[in-house]
Protein backbone atom coordinates (compact mmCIF):
# COMPACT_ATOMS: atom_id res chain seq x y z
CA UNK A 1 0.00 0.00 0.00
CA UNK A 2 3.00 2.67 1.11
CA UNK A 3 4.40 1.67 -2.61
CA UNK A 4 1.41 2.73 -4.48
CA UNK A 5 0.96 5.56 -2.54
CA UNK A 6 4.45 7.15 -2.28
CA UNK A 7 4.46 6.02 -6.12
CA UNK A 8 1.59 7.56 -7.08
CA UNK A 9 2.60 11.52 -5.55
CA UNK A 10 6.07 10.64 -7.27
CA UNK A 11 4.30 10.03 -10.47
CA UNK A 12 2.56 13.49 -9.68
CA UNK A 13 5.43 15.26 -9.05
CA UNK A 14 7.39 14.26 -12.33
CA UNK A 15 4.33 14.90 -14.10
CA UNK A 16 4.01 18.47 -12.81
CA UNK A 17 7.78 18.65 -14.41
CA UNK A 18 6.97 17.37 -17.92
CA UNK A 19 3.90 19.86 -17.93
CA UNK A 20 5.81 22.72 -17.48
CA UNK A 21 8.40 21.49 -20.16
CA UNK A 22 6.25 19.96 -22.54
CA UNK A 23 3.03 22.38 -22.28
CA UNK A 24 5.79 25.50 -23.92
CA UNK A 25 6.83 22.89 -26.48
CA UNK A 26 3.03 22.28 -27.61
CA UNK A 27 2.55 26.06 -27.57
CA UNK A 28 5.33 26.71 -30.09
CA UNK A 29 4.84 23.85 -32.30
CA UNK A 30 0.72 24.43 -32.10
CA UNK A 31 1.26 28.14 -33.07
CA UNK A 32 4.32 28.44 -34.95
CA UNK A 33 4.91 24.89 -36.27
CA UNK A 34 8.02 24.90 -35.07
CA UNK A 35 9.18 21.41 -33.36
CA UNK A 36 11.65 22.82 -30.83
CA UNK A 37 14.23 20.07 -30.06
CA UNK A 38 16.23 22.62 -27.81
CA UNK A 39 13.51 22.60 -25.42
CA UNK A 40 15.34 19.39 -23.62
CA UNK A 41 18.49 21.73 -23.88
CA UNK A 42 16.79 24.75 -22.02
CA UNK A 43 15.53 22.63 -19.63
CA UNK A 44 19.14 21.57 -18.73
CA UNK A 45 20.22 25.03 -19.47
CA UNK A 46 17.42 26.20 -16.44
CA UNK A 47 18.83 23.93 -14.13
CA UNK A 48 22.28 24.59 -14.86
CA UNK A 49 22.05 28.75 -14.51
CA UNK A 50 20.18 27.92 -11.45
CA UNK A 51 23.07 25.88 -9.50
CA UNK A 52 24.74 29.21 -10.59
CA UNK A 53 22.19 31.47 -9.37
CA UNK A 54 21.77 29.88 -6.33
CA UNK A 55 25.16 30.48 -5.17
CA UNK A 56 24.79 34.33 -5.18
CA UNK A 57 20.76 34.08 -4.22
CA UNK A 58 19.91 31.69 -1.64
CA UNK A 59 16.55 31.07 -2.84
CA UNK A 60 14.94 28.28 -4.73
CA UNK A 61 12.44 30.16 -6.27
CA UNK A 62 14.16 33.24 -7.00
CA UNK A 63 17.02 31.52 -8.60
CA UNK A 64 14.08 29.79 -11.08
CA UNK A 65 12.69 33.18 -11.96
CA UNK A 66 16.14 34.42 -12.75
CA UNK A 67 17.09 30.91 -14.91
CA UNK A 68 13.47 31.02 -16.17
CA UNK A 69 14.42 34.78 -17.31
CA UNK A 70 17.58 34.24 -18.54
CA UNK A 71 16.49 31.47 -20.82
CA UNK A 72 13.81 33.35 -22.30
CA UNK A 73 16.06 35.63 -23.21
CA UNK A 74 18.16 33.32 -24.98
CA UNK A 75 15.41 31.90 -26.52
CA UNK A 76 14.58 35.42 -27.90
CA UNK A 77 17.26 35.69 -29.39
CA UNK A 78 17.17 32.35 -30.59
CA UNK A 79 14.13 33.16 -32.44
CA UNK A 80 14.49 36.30 -33.56
CA UNK A 81 18.12 35.79 -34.77
CA UNK A 82 18.66 32.26 -36.60
CA UNK A 83 14.47 30.85 -36.68
CA UNK A 84 13.01 33.97 -38.22
CA UNK A 85 15.72 34.04 -41.32
CA UNK A 86 14.14 30.51 -41.98
CA UNK A 87 10.67 31.25 -41.68
CA UNK A 88 8.34 28.81 -43.83
CA UNK A 89 11.26 26.30 -44.14
CA UNK A 90 9.92 23.76 -40.84
CA UNK A 91 12.56 21.27 -41.88
CA UNK A 92 15.33 23.78 -42.05
CA UNK A 93 13.99 25.33 -38.39
CA UNK A 94 13.65 21.66 -36.76
CA UNK A 95 17.42 21.10 -38.01
CA UNK A 96 18.49 24.50 -36.24
CA UNK A 97 16.97 23.74 -33.51
CA UNK A 98 18.29 20.14 -32.84
CA UNK A 99 21.80 21.96 -34.04
CA UNK A 100 21.64 24.66 -30.95
CA UNK A 101 20.56 21.78 -28.82
CA UNK A 102 23.81 20.08 -29.17
CA UNK A 103 25.86 23.11 -28.44
CA UNK A 104 24.28 24.45 -25.67
CA UNK A 105 24.68 20.78 -24.34
CA UNK A 106 28.09 20.72 -24.81
CA UNK A 107 28.62 24.38 -23.72
CA UNK A 108 27.11 23.18 -20.06
CA UNK A 109 29.51 20.22 -19.80
CA UNK A 110 32.51 22.81 -20.52
CA UNK A 111 31.09 25.77 -17.95
CA UNK A 112 29.52 22.90 -14.87
CA UNK A 113 31.73 20.02 -15.81
CA UNK A 114 30.42 16.17 -16.29
CA UNK A 115 29.64 15.43 -12.71
CA UNK A 116 25.92 15.50 -11.48
CA UNK A 117 25.07 18.65 -9.33
CA UNK A 118 22.68 18.36 -6.79
CA UNK A 119 20.44 21.69 -6.01
CA UNK A 120 19.03 21.44 -2.77
CA UNK A 121 14.96 22.28 -2.08
CA UNK A 122 14.19 25.00 0.53
CA UNK A 123 15.00 24.07 3.48
CA UNK A 124 11.67 24.72 5.33
CA UNK A 125 10.02 22.23 2.65
CA UNK A 126 12.92 19.61 3.10
CA UNK A 127 10.98 17.64 6.38
CA UNK A 128 8.78 15.19 4.98
CA UNK A 129 5.35 15.50 5.11
CA UNK A 130 3.85 12.61 7.58
CA UNK A 131 0.63 11.29 7.05
CA UNK A 132 -0.19 7.91 9.48
CA UNK A 133 3.11 5.67 8.33
CA UNK A 134 4.06 7.19 5.12
CA UNK A 135 5.97 9.67 4.89
CA UNK A 136 6.51 11.97 2.21
CA UNK A 137 9.11 14.48 0.72
CA UNK A 138 7.09 17.80 0.99
CA UNK A 139 9.09 19.19 -2.15
CA UNK A 140 7.84 17.23 -4.48
CA UNK A 141 3.92 18.38 -3.38
CA UNK A 142 4.51 21.65 -3.79
CA UNK A 143 6.15 20.66 -7.26
CA UNK A 144 2.83 19.33 -8.08
CA UNK A 145 1.09 22.66 -6.94
CA UNK A 146 3.02 24.98 -8.60
CA UNK A 147 2.30 22.86 -12.08
CA UNK A 148 -1.55 23.45 -11.42
CA UNK A 149 -0.68 26.81 -10.62
CA UNK A 150 0.42 27.33 -14.01
CA UNK A 151 -1.60 25.08 -15.88
CA UNK A 152 -4.63 27.42 -14.05
CA UNK A 153 -2.42 30.87 -14.83
CA UNK A 154 -1.79 29.37 -18.64
CA UNK A 155 -5.25 28.36 -19.32
CA UNK A 156 -6.66 32.31 -17.72
CA UNK A 157 -3.94 33.34 -20.27
CA UNK A 158 -5.43 31.70 -23.33
CA UNK A 159 -9.13 31.57 -22.68
CA UNK A 160 -9.63 35.38 -21.02
CA UNK A 161 -6.83 37.57 -22.28
CA UNK A 162 -6.38 39.20 -25.81
CA UNK A 163 -2.72 37.65 -25.85
CA UNK A 164 -4.35 34.50 -25.60
CA UNK A 165 -7.50 35.00 -27.85
CA UNK A 166 -4.51 35.81 -30.17
CA UNK A 167 -2.75 32.80 -29.64
CA UNK A 168 -5.44 30.59 -30.01
CA UNK A 169 -6.47 32.32 -33.44
CA UNK A 170 -3.03 31.59 -34.74
CA UNK A 171 -3.18 28.10 -33.46
CA UNK A 172 -6.62 27.54 -35.10
CA UNK A 173 -5.48 30.00 -38.58
CA UNK A 174 -2.70 31.55 -39.32
CA UNK A 175 -3.03 33.19 -42.55
CA UNK A 176 -6.27 34.68 -41.17
CA UNK A 177 -5.41 35.68 -37.98
CA UNK A 178 -2.64 37.68 -40.19
CA UNK A 179 -5.06 38.87 -42.15
CA UNK A 180 -7.68 40.17 -39.37
CA UNK A 181 -3.98 42.09 -38.59
CA UNK A 182 -2.89 40.23 -35.38
CA UNK A 183 0.74 41.20 -34.95
CA UNK A 184 2.26 37.66 -35.88
CA UNK A 185 5.89 38.65 -35.29
CA UNK A 186 5.37 39.90 -32.23
CA UNK A 187 3.55 36.68 -31.03
CA UNK A 188 5.74 34.47 -32.40
CA UNK A 189 8.60 35.66 -30.20
CA UNK A 190 6.22 36.16 -27.39
CA UNK A 191 5.50 32.11 -27.27
CA UNK A 192 8.34 31.38 -28.12
CA UNK A 193 9.98 33.47 -24.83
CA UNK A 194 7.07 31.89 -22.87
CA UNK A 195 8.08 28.76 -23.64
CA UNK A 196 11.33 29.19 -22.85
CA UNK A 197 11.11 29.84 -19.74
CA UNK A 198 8.81 27.68 -18.82
CA UNK A 199 11.59 25.17 -19.29
CA UNK A 200 14.48 27.16 -18.15
CA UNK A 201 12.14 27.66 -14.88
CA UNK A 202 11.18 23.88 -14.81
CA UNK A 203 14.59 22.94 -14.84
CA UNK A 204 15.69 24.82 -11.64
CA UNK A 205 12.45 23.24 -9.76
CA UNK A 206 12.95 20.19 -11.20
CA UNK A 207 16.78 20.98 -9.63
CA UNK A 208 16.00 19.28 -5.98
CA UNK A 209 14.38 15.96 -7.29
CA UNK A 210 16.82 15.24 -10.40
CA UNK A 211 19.65 17.41 -10.15
CA UNK A 212 21.50 19.01 -12.65
CA UNK A 213 23.96 16.90 -14.87
CA UNK A 214 24.72 16.10 -18.22
CA UNK A 215 22.58 13.99 -20.28
CA UNK A 216 19.01 15.64 -18.84
CA UNK A 217 18.37 17.33 -22.04
CA UNK A 218 18.26 13.35 -24.18
CA UNK A 219 16.53 12.11 -20.92
CA UNK A 220 13.72 15.04 -21.05
CA UNK A 221 13.15 15.52 -24.44
CA UNK A 222 12.00 12.26 -25.16
CA UNK A 223 9.14 12.48 -22.69
CA UNK A 224 8.52 15.78 -23.47
CA UNK A 225 7.80 14.56 -27.44
CA UNK A 226 6.13 11.38 -25.99
CA UNK A 227 3.66 13.65 -23.95
CA UNK A 228 2.66 16.33 -26.98
CA UNK A 229 2.26 13.19 -29.43
CA UNK A 230 -0.07 11.93 -26.94
CA UNK A 231 -1.72 14.91 -25.75
CA UNK A 232 -1.92 16.75 -29.02
CA UNK A 233 -0.40 19.60 -30.64
CA UNK A 234 -0.90 23.34 -28.92
CA UNK A 235 -3.50 21.94 -26.08
CA UNK A 236 -2.84 22.99 -22.96
CA UNK A 237 -5.26 20.25 -21.63
CA UNK A 238 -3.38 17.59 -23.81
CA UNK A 239 0.07 18.69 -22.36
CA UNK A 240 -1.73 18.52 -18.58
CA UNK A 241 -3.27 15.25 -19.04
CA UNK A 242 -0.19 13.96 -20.73
CA UNK A 243 2.24 14.93 -18.54
CA UNK A 244 0.29 12.58 -15.98
CA UNK A 245 -0.07 9.91 -18.06
CA UNK A 246 3.19 9.67 -18.98
CA UNK A 247 4.45 10.23 -15.51
CA UNK A 248 2.41 7.63 -14.01
CA UNK A 249 3.06 5.13 -16.74
CA UNK A 250 7.31 5.95 -16.44
CA UNK A 251 7.44 5.95 -12.69
CA UNK A 252 5.59 2.84 -11.85
CA UNK A 253 7.12 1.31 -15.10
CA UNK A 254 10.45 2.39 -13.75
CA UNK A 255 9.45 1.08 -10.07
CA UNK A 256 8.29 -2.67 -11.11
CA UNK A 257 9.71 -3.48 -14.59
CA UNK A 258 13.11 -1.52 -14.16
CA UNK A 259 14.89 -2.60 -17.45
CA UNK A 260 11.83 -1.78 -19.27
CA UNK A 261 10.38 1.53 -18.54
CA UNK A 262 11.24 2.60 -21.98
CA UNK A 263 9.33 0.10 -23.48
CA UNK A 264 6.09 0.29 -21.71
CA UNK A 265 6.80 4.45 -22.33
CA UNK A 266 6.14 3.20 -26.02
CA UNK A 267 2.20 1.33 -25.67
CA UNK A 268 0.44 4.37 -24.95
CA UNK A 269 1.58 5.78 -27.74
CA UNK A 270 0.98 3.29 -30.28
CA UNK A 271 -2.54 3.06 -29.34
CA UNK A 272 -3.21 7.13 -29.25
CA UNK A 273 -0.95 7.03 -32.56
CA UNK A 274 -2.93 3.90 -34.41
CA UNK A 275 -6.79 5.32 -33.37
CA UNK A 276 -5.98 8.76 -32.57
CA UNK A 277 -3.14 10.34 -34.48
CA UNK A 278 -4.29 14.12 -33.60
CA UNK A 279 -3.45 13.13 -30.13
CA UNK A 280 -6.11 13.10 -27.43
CA UNK A 281 -6.95 17.02 -27.36
CA UNK A 282 -5.10 17.97 -30.42
CA UNK A 283 -7.31 20.31 -32.89
CA UNK A 284 -5.51 19.40 -36.16
CA UNK A 285 -3.08 16.53 -37.20
CA UNK A 286 0.60 16.87 -36.88
CA UNK B 1 29.82 11.23 -63.76
CA UNK B 2 31.28 9.88 -67.39
CA UNK B 3 32.68 6.53 -67.84
CA UNK B 4 36.33 6.89 -67.24
CA UNK B 5 35.70 8.75 -64.68
CA UNK B 6 33.95 5.59 -63.49
CA UNK B 7 36.75 3.50 -64.21
CA UNK B 8 39.40 5.76 -62.46
CA UNK B 9 37.09 5.87 -59.23
CA UNK B 10 36.70 2.14 -59.41
CA UNK B 11 40.79 1.46 -59.91
CA UNK B 12 41.53 3.92 -57.01
CA UNK B 13 38.98 1.98 -54.72
CA UNK B 14 40.53 -1.34 -55.38
CA UNK B 15 44.17 0.12 -55.22
CA UNK B 16 43.52 1.66 -51.90
CA UNK B 17 45.05 -0.92 -49.83
CA UNK B 18 48.22 -1.44 -51.83
CA UNK B 19 49.19 2.49 -51.01
CA UNK B 20 47.64 3.52 -47.98
CA UNK B 21 48.44 2.65 -44.27
CA UNK B 22 46.66 0.75 -41.73
CA UNK B 23 45.10 4.08 -40.16
CA UNK B 24 43.90 5.29 -43.78
CA UNK B 25 42.72 1.80 -44.71
CA UNK B 26 40.29 1.77 -41.67
CA UNK B 27 39.17 4.98 -41.90
CA UNK B 28 38.05 4.23 -45.22
CA UNK B 29 36.09 0.95 -43.88
CA UNK B 30 34.04 3.48 -41.92
CA UNK B 31 33.64 6.01 -44.17
CA UNK B 32 31.79 3.05 -46.61
CA UNK B 33 29.58 2.00 -43.58
CA UNK B 34 28.45 5.82 -43.46
CA UNK B 35 28.09 5.48 -47.25
CA UNK B 36 25.36 3.15 -47.25
CA UNK B 37 23.97 4.21 -44.18
CA UNK B 38 23.40 7.68 -45.14
CA UNK B 39 22.09 6.04 -48.25
CA UNK B 40 19.70 4.52 -46.73
CA UNK B 41 18.39 6.92 -44.65
CA UNK B 42 18.14 9.10 -48.06
CA UNK B 43 15.34 7.13 -49.67
CA UNK B 44 13.59 8.70 -47.04
CA UNK B 45 14.32 11.98 -47.00
CA UNK B 46 15.66 12.71 -50.24
CA UNK B 47 13.44 10.99 -52.05
CA UNK B 48 10.43 10.14 -49.61
CA UNK B 49 10.12 13.75 -48.37
CA UNK B 50 9.89 12.01 -44.44
CA UNK B 51 12.93 13.48 -42.49
CA UNK B 52 13.60 10.34 -40.31
CA UNK B 53 15.44 11.82 -37.10
CA UNK B 54 15.72 7.79 -35.63
CA UNK B 55 17.89 6.15 -38.09
CA UNK B 56 20.42 5.29 -35.59
CA UNK B 57 17.95 2.81 -34.79
CA UNK B 58 18.73 0.56 -37.66
CA UNK B 59 22.26 0.36 -37.03
CA UNK B 60 21.94 -0.16 -33.07
CA UNK B 61 18.87 -2.89 -33.64
CA UNK B 62 20.96 -4.73 -36.40
CA UNK B 63 24.17 -4.80 -34.37
CA UNK B 64 22.35 -5.42 -30.64
CA UNK B 65 20.29 -8.36 -31.99
CA UNK B 66 23.64 -10.06 -33.52
CA UNK B 67 26.06 -9.24 -30.61
CA UNK B 68 23.52 -10.89 -28.30
CA UNK B 69 22.64 -14.02 -30.53
CA UNK B 70 26.34 -14.55 -30.35
CA UNK B 71 27.10 -14.20 -27.42
CA UNK B 72 24.22 -15.57 -25.46
CA UNK B 73 23.15 -18.12 -27.86
CA UNK B 74 26.34 -19.13 -29.53
CA UNK B 75 25.29 -18.94 -32.67
CA UNK B 76 27.11 -18.72 -36.21
CA UNK B 77 27.68 -15.39 -38.01
CA UNK B 78 26.09 -17.27 -41.10
CA UNK B 79 22.71 -17.69 -39.01
CA UNK B 80 23.14 -14.20 -36.75
CA UNK B 81 23.55 -12.22 -39.73
CA UNK B 82 20.23 -13.16 -41.43
CA UNK B 83 17.76 -12.70 -38.36
CA UNK B 84 19.35 -9.63 -36.93
CA UNK B 85 18.39 -8.39 -40.58
CA UNK B 86 14.89 -9.84 -40.12
CA UNK B 87 14.26 -8.83 -37.01
CA UNK B 88 15.32 -5.17 -37.78
CA UNK B 89 13.32 -5.20 -40.57
CA UNK B 90 10.21 -6.34 -38.75
CA UNK B 91 10.74 -3.88 -36.19
CA UNK B 92 11.02 -0.81 -39.00
CA UNK B 93 7.64 -2.24 -40.31
CA UNK B 94 6.37 -2.07 -37.01
CA UNK B 95 7.85 1.40 -36.42
CA UNK B 96 6.81 2.52 -39.88
CA UNK B 97 3.56 1.69 -39.60
CA UNK B 98 3.46 4.04 -36.03
CA UNK B 99 5.28 6.88 -37.69
CA UNK B 100 3.69 6.86 -40.92
CA UNK B 101 0.33 7.83 -39.18
CA UNK B 102 2.00 11.60 -39.54
CA UNK B 103 3.90 13.12 -42.21
CA UNK B 104 6.21 16.39 -41.90
CA UNK B 105 7.15 17.23 -38.55
CA UNK B 106 4.82 14.71 -37.00
CA UNK B 107 6.67 12.52 -38.94
CA UNK B 108 10.05 13.46 -37.51
CA UNK B 109 9.23 13.81 -33.89
CA UNK B 110 7.74 10.15 -33.56
CA UNK B 111 10.80 8.43 -35.37
CA UNK B 112 12.62 10.44 -32.80
CA UNK B 113 10.70 9.65 -29.73
CA UNK B 114 10.78 5.85 -31.16
CA UNK B 115 14.77 5.48 -31.65
CA UNK B 116 14.94 7.40 -27.91
CA UNK B 117 13.03 4.62 -26.62
CA UNK B 118 15.40 2.34 -27.89
CA UNK B 119 17.87 3.96 -26.80
CA UNK B 120 16.57 4.18 -23.16
CA UNK B 121 15.99 0.35 -23.09
CA UNK B 122 19.47 -0.02 -24.26
CA UNK B 123 20.84 1.73 -21.37
CA UNK B 124 18.67 -0.01 -18.85
CA UNK B 125 17.81 -3.14 -19.73
CA UNK B 126 21.17 -4.62 -18.53
CA UNK B 127 20.65 -8.35 -18.45
CA UNK B 128 20.21 -8.04 -22.66
CA UNK B 129 22.61 -5.11 -23.36
CA UNK B 130 24.95 -4.71 -20.53
CA UNK B 131 24.10 -1.23 -20.22
CA UNK B 132 26.46 1.56 -20.25
CA UNK B 133 29.44 -0.85 -20.31
CA UNK B 134 28.12 -2.35 -24.19
CA UNK B 135 28.31 -5.98 -25.37
CA UNK B 136 32.14 -6.64 -26.47
CA UNK B 137 34.12 -10.01 -26.81
CA UNK B 138 32.62 -10.31 -30.65
CA UNK B 139 34.42 -11.54 -34.04
CA UNK B 140 34.49 -10.74 -37.63
CA UNK B 141 32.72 -13.42 -39.89
CA UNK B 142 34.76 -15.42 -42.38
CA UNK B 143 32.53 -15.73 -45.66
CA UNK B 144 33.81 -18.55 -47.74
CA UNK B 145 36.51 -19.29 -44.84
CA UNK B 146 38.02 -15.72 -46.13
CA UNK B 147 39.15 -13.88 -42.51
CA UNK B 148 38.24 -9.76 -42.67
CA UNK B 149 40.61 -9.33 -39.36
CA UNK B 150 43.01 -7.55 -41.00
CA UNK B 151 42.24 -3.62 -42.54
CA UNK B 152 42.91 -4.39 -46.26
CA UNK B 153 40.89 -7.86 -46.07
CA UNK B 154 37.67 -5.85 -44.10
CA UNK B 155 38.09 -3.01 -46.68
CA UNK B 156 36.98 -5.25 -49.17
CA UNK B 157 34.19 -6.82 -47.57
CA UNK B 158 32.75 -3.14 -46.62
CA UNK B 159 33.64 -1.85 -50.10
CA UNK B 160 31.94 -4.52 -51.86
CA UNK B 161 28.45 -4.96 -49.46
CA UNK B 162 28.15 -0.98 -50.07
CA UNK B 163 28.52 -0.55 -53.99
CA UNK B 164 26.12 -3.29 -54.10
CA UNK B 165 24.04 -2.01 -51.33
CA UNK B 166 23.95 1.47 -53.21
CA UNK B 167 23.18 -0.26 -56.25
CA UNK B 168 20.67 -1.82 -55.12
CA UNK B 169 19.31 1.79 -53.76
CA UNK B 170 19.87 3.52 -57.06
CA UNK B 171 17.70 0.81 -58.90
CA UNK B 172 14.65 1.42 -56.47
CA UNK B 173 14.90 4.92 -57.01
CA UNK B 174 15.12 4.98 -61.04
CA UNK B 175 12.45 2.46 -61.11
CA UNK B 176 8.59 3.37 -61.46
CA UNK B 177 7.92 2.75 -57.78
CA UNK B 178 11.12 5.25 -57.14
CA UNK B 179 9.02 7.60 -59.85
CA UNK B 180 5.77 6.70 -57.36
CA UNK B 181 7.64 7.30 -54.38
CA UNK B 182 9.19 11.13 -55.63
CA UNK B 183 5.69 11.35 -56.86
CA UNK B 184 4.02 10.99 -52.93
CA UNK B 185 6.79 13.94 -51.85
CA UNK B 186 6.07 15.98 -54.81
CA UNK B 187 2.32 15.83 -55.07
CA UNK B 188 0.37 12.91 -52.32
CA UNK B 189 -2.46 14.15 -54.02
CA UNK B 190 -2.25 13.89 -57.32
CA UNK B 191 -0.35 10.37 -57.18
CA UNK B 192 -3.78 9.59 -54.52
CA UNK B 193 -6.01 10.57 -57.42
CA UNK B 194 -4.17 8.67 -60.02
CA UNK B 195 -4.68 5.49 -57.93
CA UNK B 196 -1.51 5.47 -56.03
CA UNK B 197 -1.40 4.07 -52.30
CA UNK B 198 0.38 6.38 -50.78
CA UNK B 199 0.62 5.10 -47.70
CA UNK B 200 2.20 1.86 -48.83
CA UNK B 201 5.00 3.65 -50.81
CA UNK B 202 5.69 5.26 -48.30
CA UNK B 203 6.23 2.38 -45.92
CA UNK B 204 7.43 0.44 -47.93
CA UNK B 205 10.56 2.92 -48.70
CA UNK B 206 10.37 3.04 -44.64
CA UNK B 207 10.94 -0.50 -44.34
CA UNK B 208 13.51 -1.05 -47.32
CA UNK B 209 15.03 2.17 -45.76
CA UNK B 210 15.40 -0.23 -42.48
CA UNK B 211 16.52 -2.90 -43.92
CA UNK B 212 19.64 -1.64 -45.47
CA UNK B 213 20.54 0.40 -42.65
CA UNK B 214 20.55 -2.60 -40.81
CA UNK B 215 23.06 -3.89 -43.32
CA UNK B 216 25.05 -1.27 -42.15
CA UNK B 217 24.44 -1.87 -38.60
CA UNK B 218 26.02 -5.20 -39.31
CA UNK B 219 29.22 -4.00 -40.81
CA UNK B 220 29.46 -1.38 -38.01
CA UNK B 221 29.45 -4.11 -35.42
CA UNK B 222 31.74 -6.11 -37.24
CA UNK B 223 33.84 -3.73 -37.53
CA UNK B 224 34.04 -2.33 -34.46
CA UNK B 225 33.43 -5.95 -32.51
CA UNK B 226 31.82 -4.08 -29.91
CA UNK B 227 28.44 -1.92 -29.28
CA UNK B 228 27.35 0.53 -26.74
CA UNK B 229 23.88 2.37 -26.06
CA UNK B 230 25.80 5.93 -27.94
CA UNK B 231 25.34 3.76 -31.33
CA UNK B 232 21.54 4.51 -31.25
CA UNK B 233 21.22 7.97 -29.94
CA UNK B 234 20.25 11.42 -31.02
CA UNK B 235 23.72 12.23 -31.74
CA UNK B 236 23.82 9.36 -33.86
CA UNK B 237 20.82 9.59 -35.70
CA UNK B 238 21.85 13.83 -36.20
CA UNK B 239 25.10 12.81 -37.22
CA UNK B 240 23.77 10.69 -40.52
CA UNK B 241 21.25 13.17 -40.84
CA UNK B 242 23.42 15.67 -41.46
CA UNK B 243 25.21 13.92 -43.72
CA UNK B 244 22.75 13.37 -45.87
CA UNK B 245 21.88 17.21 -46.07
CA UNK B 246 25.12 18.58 -46.24
CA UNK B 247 25.97 16.26 -49.26
CA UNK B 248 22.77 17.03 -51.16
CA UNK B 249 19.67 15.05 -50.03
CA UNK B 250 17.82 13.12 -53.40
CA UNK B 251 21.10 12.97 -54.75
CA UNK B 252 23.03 9.26 -54.80
CA UNK B 253 26.37 11.03 -54.43
CA UNK B 254 25.19 13.68 -51.83
CA UNK B 255 24.67 11.46 -48.94
CA UNK B 256 28.22 9.39 -49.73
CA UNK B 257 30.11 12.65 -49.83
CA UNK B 258 28.30 13.88 -46.85
CA UNK B 259 28.54 11.28 -44.89
CA UNK B 260 32.65 10.71 -45.68
CA UNK B 261 33.14 14.54 -45.13
CA UNK B 262 31.09 13.74 -41.42
CA UNK B 263 32.86 11.47 -40.57
CA UNK B 264 36.15 12.60 -41.76
CA UNK B 265 35.74 15.91 -39.88
CA UNK B 266 34.54 13.84 -36.44
CA UNK B 267 37.76 11.56 -36.54
CA UNK B 268 39.83 14.36 -37.10
CA UNK B 269 38.07 16.31 -34.44
CA UNK B 270 37.96 14.04 -31.99
CA UNK B 271 41.60 13.85 -31.82
CA UNK B 272 42.68 16.88 -30.52
CA UNK B 273 39.91 17.92 -28.88
CA UNK B 274 36.53 16.92 -27.16
CA UNK B 275 33.77 18.83 -28.80
CA UNK B 276 32.69 16.92 -31.06
CA UNK B 277 28.86 17.70 -29.71
CA UNK B 278 29.81 21.66 -30.39
CA UNK B 279 30.72 21.08 -33.93
CA UNK B 280 28.19 18.76 -35.31
CA UNK B 281 25.52 21.92 -33.64
CA UNK B 282 27.71 24.32 -35.61
CA UNK B 283 28.11 22.58 -39.01
CA UNK B 284 23.99 21.55 -38.65
CA UNK B 285 23.33 25.48 -38.03
CA UNK B 286 25.51 26.85 -41.13
CA UNK B 287 24.54 23.85 -43.59
CA UNK B 288 20.70 24.80 -42.81
CA UNK B 289 21.09 28.61 -42.98
CA UNK B 290 24.00 28.73 -46.04
CA UNK B 291 23.84 25.55 -48.07
CA UNK B 292 20.23 24.28 -47.81
CA UNK B 293 20.73 22.10 -50.53
CA UNK B 294 23.77 20.48 -50.01
CA UNK B 295 27.16 20.32 -51.65
CA UNK B 296 26.81 18.23 -54.63
CA UNK B 297 23.54 20.03 -56.21
CA UNK B 298 25.77 22.98 -55.56
CA UNK B 299 28.61 22.03 -57.20
CA UNK B 300 26.48 20.55 -60.07
CA UNK B 301 25.00 23.94 -60.34
CA UNK B 302 28.59 25.70 -60.41
CA UNK B 303 29.88 23.55 -62.81
CA UNK B 304 26.83 24.00 -65.13
CA UNK B 305 27.58 27.81 -64.82
CA UNK B 306 30.99 27.19 -65.97
CA UNK B 307 30.61 24.95 -68.81
CA UNK B 308 27.37 27.70 -69.77
CA UNK B 309 29.90 30.49 -70.14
Amino acid sequence: MQFWIVQSLNSLALGGLLFLLATGFSLIFGLMRIANLTHGALFMLGAYVGVTTLKFVPNLWLAALIAGLLVALFGGLLERSILRRLAGNALGQVLVTLGVSFIVADFCLIVWGGDPIPIAAPTSLQRPIVVGNIAFPAYRLVVLGIAIITAIALHLLMERTRLGAMIRAGVDDMQMARAVGVPVSRLFTTVFCLGAALAGAGGVIAGPIMSAYPGLDADMLPLALIVVILGGVGSLLGAFVGSFVIAIIYTFGSALLPDLAYVILFLPMIVVIAFRPRGLFGRRST
Amino acid sequence: MSAAARIVLVLVLVAFPLIGGDFYINLASQIFIAALFATSLNLLVGYGGLVSLGHAAWIGLAAYTSAWLYLHLGLRHWITAPLALVNTTLIAGLFGWIALRATGLGFLMITLALSQVLWGTAYRWAAVTNGDNGLSGLTRPAPFGISLDGPAAFYYFSLTVTIVAVWMMARLVNSPFGAALRGSRDESRRMSALGHNVWLVRWLTFVYSGFWGAVAGLLFVYYHKYIHPTALSLTSSAEVLLGVIAGGAGTIAGPIVGAAIVLILKNYVSAYLDRWNMLLGAVFVVIVIFMPDGIVPGIRRWSARLRKT
